[in-house]
């Protein structure tokens, strides 16, 4: 093809897609007489063009045109939507001439009559009525934000570059960062005593200033209006807009924002997409705006703007919102998550669905959309050049989306971080913050290690797992500084002075990167993998660092793949953590504060709550008490004093039966405050060093410190937990099987207390482990809901067996229904305690054993007969209480 | 018949074995440098190396032939080729010479070849210092092989 065909094609693409515009505004404003003459004159030059060229088809469908223009330009007709189409349509066929001569270099043969007979008919039926009011109920609106730039002006001031030649350029410069920065590396190490580097300092400095001006320049010439990706969108939602029967406003703010060519031409699509939703799916038919009080016309907003090195699009509609409802009902429909997943979710996670594959509520499949491939491929597009998506909704009001992308994908900033002593780079734009180990709530749920992040849960991943690295160990001989080298809490085995999870986002969901260390950040020049790597998606791409070491670039999203974490997954993961949270044990605590930290005690535990008058307050000896139901009840204040402006003072007072003299004895503990009774889970993340606290949990969103009551108690009544009739008979062994650690910690002790031997095992593998090394109980206690092998699991396995076959079990659980009760007697639970009722579960075990007199180890009834089939004189009235 | 078609190759040493490139591929000969390894990559594939800003991915070539790994400390070379707009980076024992070689004088593989000699062989030429492989590099490359 010849340069003057080529240019004439490139040049005339331009002048359609103006028109596009022109003619969209000019039937808004039938009588605008810039926008006229503007239509009028590229329209002239197309036709003027394919004369010179030879090109008769082109010419003779421009020049119909033309003449139908000249007409509106004369006053003669005006420009109805009618004649518009028709224009529009005659310029589509010029497209499609114009595709056929670039691919063959000539004009390919067809016949523009129908077009030709469209415009001359749309000229006629504009000239027969009056030309009246024009906008029509289906009329389309753009209110461009900015004057239309002045097309003619700078004309002269602009030259035509090839792409590749700016491609090269930023090649170029990319080199010459590097280079710069090696060179500032070696000065940087130069620097010591005896070596002359004092005449490179000035030089290197401007060196450094020019090559970073250099980098903003050919960054620049790099740069497009994202006007560019949007001068479509007029045309499109026009004719959307006639398609589907709704009036729509478009509006355009921000169109002179500029972004890389390069991301420019990957978000192109995305966003037409997106409009298209907008006007499909998004905005109402007329009747329901109508009924909903909302104008006629529909408007779908794009805003664009720059914030901090990025570019955030909004593309808004003014809609009926998100229909939740339907979301939820067609994520289940099409198996994407569980009743109880989403009923744990918030609204935001629930918007996410439509981002998800296959993901449709359309009621129908129009030709516009509702085919459930469209937002995933967004999300995906967007996603793979480093960007986000973020979906907001608000029912009656519309919808929002939300892209921030960055300005380029050839230097991006990026946080050098490292693990097992390997260095790699991290995109710093999906990086929401740094968490020391050290000071993080890690715990472990359904075996997946998860990051507590106020409130959220956030899977973990060892960025050294997922590399198939070795994890590093502290190399020997070298010596080890107590001080600032802590367990690693997710690695035991291993020691890092302090391990840092990056939280990354991906997508609406967050995970957390474990890495060794995290250096600072750099501007790297992204170059791409060798295609002998492509396979690795983990990686980016690699960059020479500034020290000269070539270095990986992580892709956050492929390394949650390659841990086995997708999208969807680490979503609904998080989702499910949420309801396990939610779900699982849900405790009535008290929360109160003292010494000025929030602390919660099971309410359970707490006989009564007691405001004392400070004036009540007695010291005996070394102990304060006070009068308390005609005795002295013994107090011990939790933040250690009393706070004397206080005229009351809370008390929580527990009780108990003094064994040694089988009267009921009290003691009480001393807060500054109960706040509230709060329902939650409650589990201790972080165990305590300091006495008097088991530890530390998120309770309601509050990080609170959980009372070890056991102390309190036994520093006022050194025997309230000691069994005291141990004297006659053999201590009773128990066998608690509990997955929290937690109900163990307060178990264990509660039950020695009773003047049992307990053992405590997490889970039934634990106890067959013990069942295995020979041991022998009188009873067993199991909780009910386990990961692993269920409470009722458990329970058949043991009957299965032979060892405990006939060893008497009780289950725990948080919830008790005539229903559970029958589950648990037929898999061999005798009795079913509510979780946290001491007294009962008390109570039900002296039952238990009491018929098991002499403990059932010593003697075991005959074989054959199975003991859980034989209520024992408690179970009957047990079960049925 | 006064020219004859011959041929020019850099001689490399790997595992004992006396092999070749064809001069024109090579774009580079490097000593021993620092190499940044690749997590999860081929085994074949050592790590990357920065040669003047460029990256350069190299390829050990011992693991490429199945060859025993060379001794801890053992001096090591590699040469660079530049294939399909790429570098890679060849390690081998050692660089040796260029030699000019009658193209006539190519030999099928005799049968007491090591298999991968013959996998990754051009073709084999006598040599007074010993059979010589001349080896394809797009197939060493081409990891799906």
């Amino acid at each position: 093809m010849d340069d003057l065909l080529a240019e004439f094609l490139a040049e005339t693409s331009e002048s359609l897609a103006a028109l596009d515009l022109a003619l969209v505004r000019l039937e808004q404003t039938p009588g605008d007489k810039p926008t006229l003459a503007l239509v009028f004159r590229l329209v002239h030059t197309i036709k003027g063009t394919c004369g010179f060229l030879g090109l008769p088809r082109l010419e003779r469908l421009a020049h119909t045109a033309e003449s139908v223009l000249v007409r509106v330009r004369d006053n003669e007709i005006t420009a109805t939507p009618a004649l518009v189409s028709a224009v529009l349509h005659a310029l589509d066929g010029i497209r499609s001439i114009l595709a056929g001569l670039a691919a063959a270099g000539a004009e390919p043969a067809g016949d523009d009559a129908a077009l030709i007979a469209e415009l001359e008919q749309g000229a006629y039926a504009a000239s027969t009525p009056p030309p009246a009011s024009t906008t029509q109920a289906t009329a389309t609106h753009e209110r461009p934000a900015a004057e239309p730039a002045a097309d003619t002006a700078s004309a002269g001031q602009t030259i035509r570059v090839e792409v590749g030649v700016l491609e090269n350029l930023m090649t170029m410069v990319g080199e010459l960062v590097l280079t710069r920065n090696q060179l500032l590396q070696l000065a940087r190490g130069q620097k010591n005593p005896g070596v002359e580097t004092e005449p490179f300092t000035a030089p290197l400095q401007r060196l450094s200033q020019i090559t970073a001006d250099l980098q903003e320049g050919v960054m620049k010439t790099r740069m497009q209006p994202i006007g560019q990706a949007w001068n479509k969108l007029p045309r499109l939602v026009r004719d959307l807009s006639h398609d589907l029967g709704k009036p729509i406003l478009l509006e355009l703010r921000g169109a002179e924002t500029e972004l890389d060519r390069q991301v420019l031409e990957l978000i192109k699509d995305p966003i037409t997409h997106m409009v298209r939703n907008c006007a499909d799916h998004g905005l109402e038919s007329l009747a329901a705006r109508r009924a909903a009080g909302k104008p006629d016309a529909g408007t779908i907003s794009l805003d664009a703007y720059h914030e901090s090195g990025h570019i955030v699009i909004e593309i808004a509609d003014d809609g009926a919102g998100l229909r939740l409802g339907r979301i939820r009902a067609q994520a289940l429909a099409q198996g994407l998550t569980t009743h109880s997943a989403l009923s744990a979710m918030d609204d935001a996670s629930i918007m996410r669905f439509i981002l998800q594959p296959g993901f449709s509520t359309a009621d129908r499949v129009t030709s516009v959309s509702g085919r459930g491939v469209g937002m995933d491929v967004v999300r995906t597009n967007v996603e793979r050049i480093g960007g986000i998506i973020e979906v907001a909704s608000t029912a009656g009001r519309g919808s929002r989306f939300t892209l921030k992308i960055p300005l380029t994908l050839a230097i991006v900033a990026a946080l050098i971080v490292e693990t097992a002593g390997e260095r790699f780079a991290m995109p710093q734009i999906g990086v929401i913050e740094l968490v020391s180990v050290g000071n993080a709530h890690v715990e472990r749920i359904d075996n997946a290690m998860v990051l507590r992040l106020r409130g959220r849960l956030v899977p973990l991943i060892r960025l050294h797992d997922v590399l198939a690295l070795d994890p590093p160990v502290l190399r020997s001989g070298e010596p080890v500084a107590p001080d600032p080298i802590i367990p690693d809490p997710i690695i035991p085995d291993r020691i890092i002075p302090d391990p840092i999870i990056v939280v990354a986002r991906i997508a609406a969901a967050m995970v957390g990167i474990v890495v060794d260390r995290v250096f600072d950040t750099e501007e790297i020049v992204v170059k791409p993998l060798a295609p002998i790597l492509r396979g690795l998606s983990v990686f980016g791409g690699n960059t020479i660092l500034g020290d000269g070491s070539v270095i990986m670039i992580l892709d956050p999203g492929g390394v949650a793949r390659a841990a086995g974490l997708h999208g969807r997954d680490i979503e609904t993961r998080a989702a499910v953590a949420r309801e396990i949270a939610t779900s699982a044990s849900l405790l009535p605590m008290l929360l109160v504060k003292a010494g000025g930290s929030l602390m919660v005690v099971p309410l359970s535990l707490v006989a009564r709550l007691e405001q004392v008058p400070r004036e009540k307050l007695e010291r005996a000896g070394d102990r304060m008490v006070t009068q308390y139901r005609g005795r002295l009840m013994p107090l011990a204040p939790i933040s250690g004093a009393l706070d004397p402006a206080r005229a009351n003072q809370s008390v929580l007072v527990f009780s108990d039966t003094d064994r040694a003299t089988g009267r009921d004895r009290a003691a009480g503990l001393v807060v500054d405050e109960i706040v509230d009774v709060i329902e939650d889970e409650l589990r201790v993340q972080l165990a305590s060093s300091r006495p008097g606290t088991l530890g530390t949990a998120i309770v309601a969103g509050l990080a609170v410190e959980v009372i070890d009551t056991g102390h309190w108690l036994t520093s006022v009544f050194p025997d309230w937990f000691l069994a005291t009739n141990t004297a006659a008979r053999p201590t009773p062994r128990l066998l608690v099987v509990e997955d929290s650690a937690f109900f163990r910690q307060m178990l264990v002790p509660v039950l020695a207390a009773e003047g049992y031997e307990v053992t405590a095992a997490a889970d039934a593998a634990q106890a067959f482990a013990l069942r295995d090394a020979g041991k022998l109980f009188d009873a067993i206690v199991s909780d009910i809901e386990m990961p692993g092998l269920s409470g009722l699991e458990f329970a058949r396995a043991v009957r299965a067996g032979t060892t405990w076959r006939d060893t008497p079990m009780i289950a725990l659980s948080g919830r008790i229904t005539p229903n559970d009760v029958a589950a648990g007697r037929e898999a061999g639970f005798i009795d079913y305690v509510e979780k946290f009722n001491r007294d009962t579960l008390t109570a039900s075990l002296r039952r238990c054993l009491s018929s098991e007199q002499p403990p059932a180890s010593a003697e075991r009834p005959a074989s054959g007969e199975n003991p859980a089939m034989r209520p024992r004189g408690i179970s009957a009235e047990a079960l049925a209480a | 018949m006064s020219a004859v078609a011959t041929i020019t190759l850099v001689t490399l040493s790997v595992g004992g074995q006396l092999c070749g490139i064809p001069v024109g591929d090579v774009r580079d000969v490097l000593s021993a440098r620092s190499i940044n390894r690749i997590p999860l990559a081929s085994p074949v594939i050592a790590g990357n190396l920065n040669l003047r800003g460029r990256i350069v991915t190299a390829i050990d070539v011992r693991r490429r032939l199945d060859l025993p790994p060379a001794a801890p400390g053992a001096a090591a070379m590699s040469v660079v080729t530049e294939h399909e707009g790429n570098l890679y980076a060849l390690l081998v024992d050692s660089v040796r010479e260029v030699v000019t070689l009658a193209a006539s004088g190519v030999e099928a593989a005799p049968p007491t070849l090591h298999a991968a000699w013959a996998r990754y062989g051009a073709g084999v030429f006598q040599t007074p210092d010993g059979l010589l492989v001349t080896l394809d590099v797009s197939r060493l490359l081409d990891l799906a092989h």
